[in-house]
């Protein structure tokens, strides 16, 4: 029993920052932005959210110095891909390489520094509950946050007029254009959002995850997160399926390898990917058919004046 | 017009080839590291290595690195690109680059290669290893003291001779101690990836392992480890600010010694394509303090260092018995040779668990 509880908390905490970046690039993409540099503005987030609980000694402070260095990062790629037209997918790529090597810049002087890591909530007796007490009521803020977060980007992009605003961006710039709808300003804040979780996605790396900043800590976090985004068809709720799965068959398959179940390692550690891939690629098929992306992702929108 | 162009554009040549003759006059020496040179592991201490060379031969010699090079085919034109850049001395720092390094170096035979940790060689292109198989031994007598539950849990990163041979070795030193020791084996199948290495330290534990042993880059199983309660290993540098209370001893890869003595070989003149294969006694890694461990367990692994270095104690020591149950050939009298350790693709007695490809 205490194994599968710790199984489950190995699970969460793999996929959260997979499920909040991923979020922040479903929004942007959404809007018809295609953001390719999640893995940098994560990179620039770990370092900059790293500095900032170490500098402050607070984790929420770090948190947000993620946020903010995420969202300046994406300002960036906003300048560039909607400011000035340029090409979406060669200006995200190069976000990335940007980020990356900022990163190792800003972190630098932090490389072997230690901070305390985010608290986990403790409430007396539901969290000593067997099994599900510190799955529910034990967890860290980031997990909390990423749950209300895709929450909240259902009920916006579903609910609300404004997400129907963004929505029509994605779809066709030009009619929504006509409408009287700022579509560049629209997409700038897609945009910023999406930056800004990633930063926050990769500021969980060093202050939660594993309480230390190294160079290329995400890993390539950004690019699965990217994946997730298309193999969700662009939608909320197949996204959560999507990291939670994701995220459940890494550890699952470090836990087989323990266990010696005698299937070779390399195609464990591929197994995540194929499984996530095959069961969101079955989803989307079982439901309408069809391409479901935003209809003006990736193309660039010049308003004329 | 044409013809004014035309000696501008020797003008700037001839510029160029002075300024490349003048920067010539120090000799130009490249690194290719697969990791960040802040990783805290592997590639700080190459990198180090690199500074204890440019502080014995600044004046003589130029350095260059390219950091978080991909093994594989990227690896060929980063290699490609030191060449290019005048660099004659190039040292390629992972098991990944073999093959890339022996192509680039069959291109340039005029250009003297040092390959980290495989086993191609070339009239123009040396390897050198360290034979950390000897530490490993050493870890595997501590673990086995130390260990409550008998159950060890190992990280590996990807199932190569070099990392087999170190599982081998620990569980061969353990299984002295204390012949029931189980050893359970997660391979990451990267080098790093602190999320993952963290991940697969939690299975370990989880699993019952109490002792966490490590061959991947970065310190997250040690922090885990510390998080948990649990005793560990650190790996190619000291980690032991990652777990005061927890690191027992690490495994110090200590290049610089190496590297200063092939680029003086270089610049007199005198360098030949080489096998280095250095253990405890050449100084090509050292163990970190022992930590965290009753006198006598420290004493025991101080002893152990003492007799391999003098070469009295050898971690394959014969007889060597397999997974199936027959012993290993014994090509080195009484111990496995070079050949058999560098090559090691099979588990030893003991360990339940299939070596992946197997």
């Amino acid at each position: 029993m205490e194994l599968v509880e710790a199984i489950i908390l190995a699970v969460l905490a793999a996929s959260t920052p997979l499920l909040i970046a991923a979020t922040g690039e479903l929004v942007t993409e959404r809007s018809g932005v295609l953001n390719l540099g999640v893995e940098g503005m994560m990179i620039v987030g770990a370092a900059c959210g790293f500095a900032g609980a170490w500098l402050t000694g607070s984790v929420f402070i770090g948190a947000l110095f993620g946020v903010v260095a995420g969202a300046l990062m994406s300002l960036v790629f906003a300048l560039m891909a909607l400011g000035l037209a340029v090409n979406q997918v060669a200006t995200g790529l190069a976000l990335t390489i940007l980020g990356v090597g900022l990163s190792g810049l800003i972190g630098a002087g932090f490389v072997g520094e230690r901070i305390t890591p985010a608290m986990h909530l403790y409430i007396p007796v539901l969290t000593d509950i067997p099994l599900i007490g510190r799955v529910l009521f034990g967890e860290d803020g980031f997990v909390y946050f990423s749950v209300a977060l895709i929450a909240g980007v259902w009920w916006f992009l579903y609910r609300t007029r404004a997400g129907l605003i963004l929505r029509a961006c994605g779809d066709n710039h030009v009619s929504a254009h006509a409408l009287g709808y700022p579509v560049l300003r629209i997409r700038t804040f897609a945009v910023m959002f999406g930056g800004a979780c990633a930063g926050l996605a990769g500021a969980y790396l060093p202050l939660a995850y594993t309480p230390f900043f190294i160079p290329g800590m995400t890993a390539g976090r950004g690019w699965i997160a990217l994946a997730l985004v298309v193999f969700s068809s662009w939608r909320p709720g197949r996204l959560v399926v999507g990291a939670y799965l994701f995220g459940a068959v890494t550890i699952l398959q470090l836990h087989a390898q323990g266990w010696g179940v005698g299937i070779p390692s390399q195609f464990m550690s591929a197994l995540p990917y194929l499984a996530t891939v095959i069961v969101l690629v079955l989803l989307s098929r079982a439901r309408s058919g069809g391409s479901t992306a935003p209809a003006a992702l990736g193309t660039v929108f010049v308003p004329d004046r | 017009m044409r013809k004014s162009l035309l000696a501008l554009t020797a003008g700037l040549l001839l510029a160029g080839s002075l300024g490349a003759a003048s920067a010539a006059d120090k000799l130009k020496v490249g690194f290719v590291y697969v990791g960040p040179i802040g990783d805290l592991g592997w590639t700080y201490q190459h990198d180090l290595g690199r500074q204890a060379l440019v502080k014995e031969l600044g004046d003589k010699i130029e350095t260059t690195y390219l950091e978080n090079v991909p093994e594989g085919p990227d690896a060929e034109r980063s290699i490609e690109q030191l060449v290019r850049a005048g660099n004659k001395l190039i040292f390629t720092t992972s098991f990944g680059y073999m093959d890339s390094t022996l192509k680039v170096a069959k291109k340039y035979p005029n250009v003297h290669f040092e390959h980290a940790t495989g086993y191609k060689r070339n009239p123009n292109m040396s390897t050198y290893s360290a034979k950390w198989y000897q530490g490993r031994y050493i870890q595997g007598l501590i673990a086995a003291k130390m260990s409550k539950s008998g159950v060890l849990g190992y990280i590996g990163s990807f199932p190569i001779p070099e990392v087999v041979s170190g599982i081998n070795a620990t569980m061969l030193a353990a299984q002295t101690i204390n012949p029931n020791i189980k050893v359970k084996i997660i391979w990451a199948n990267t080098w790093f990836d602190p999320g993952k290495e963290a991940d697969a330290a939690k299975a370990l534990i989880d699993q019952g392992a109490d002792i966490i042993m490590q061959h991947t880059d970065s310190p997250a199983a040690m922090q885990i480890a510390s998080e948990r309660g649990k005793l560990a290993f650190g790996q190619d540098s000291e980690m032991i600010k990652f777990g005061p209370k927890t690191q027992l001893t690490s495994i110090l890869d200590t290049w610089g010694p190496y590297y200063i003595e092939r680029v003086k070989a270089e610049l007199a003149g005198t360098w030949k394509s080489e096998n280095t294969w250095g253990g405890l006694d050449s100084h090509m890694f050292a163990m970190a303090p022992y930590t965290n461990m009753p006198d006598d367990v420290k004493k025991m692994a101080e002893d152990a260092q003492a007799a391999i270095t003098a070469g009295k104690l050898h971690p394959f020591k014969c007889p060597i018995v397999g997974q199936d149950g027959k012993p290993v050939e014994c090509k080195g009298g009484d111990h496995l040779d070079d050949g058999q350790i560098l090559g090691m693709n099979f588990y030893v007695k003991g360990i339940d668990d299939k070596l992946p490809g197997k």
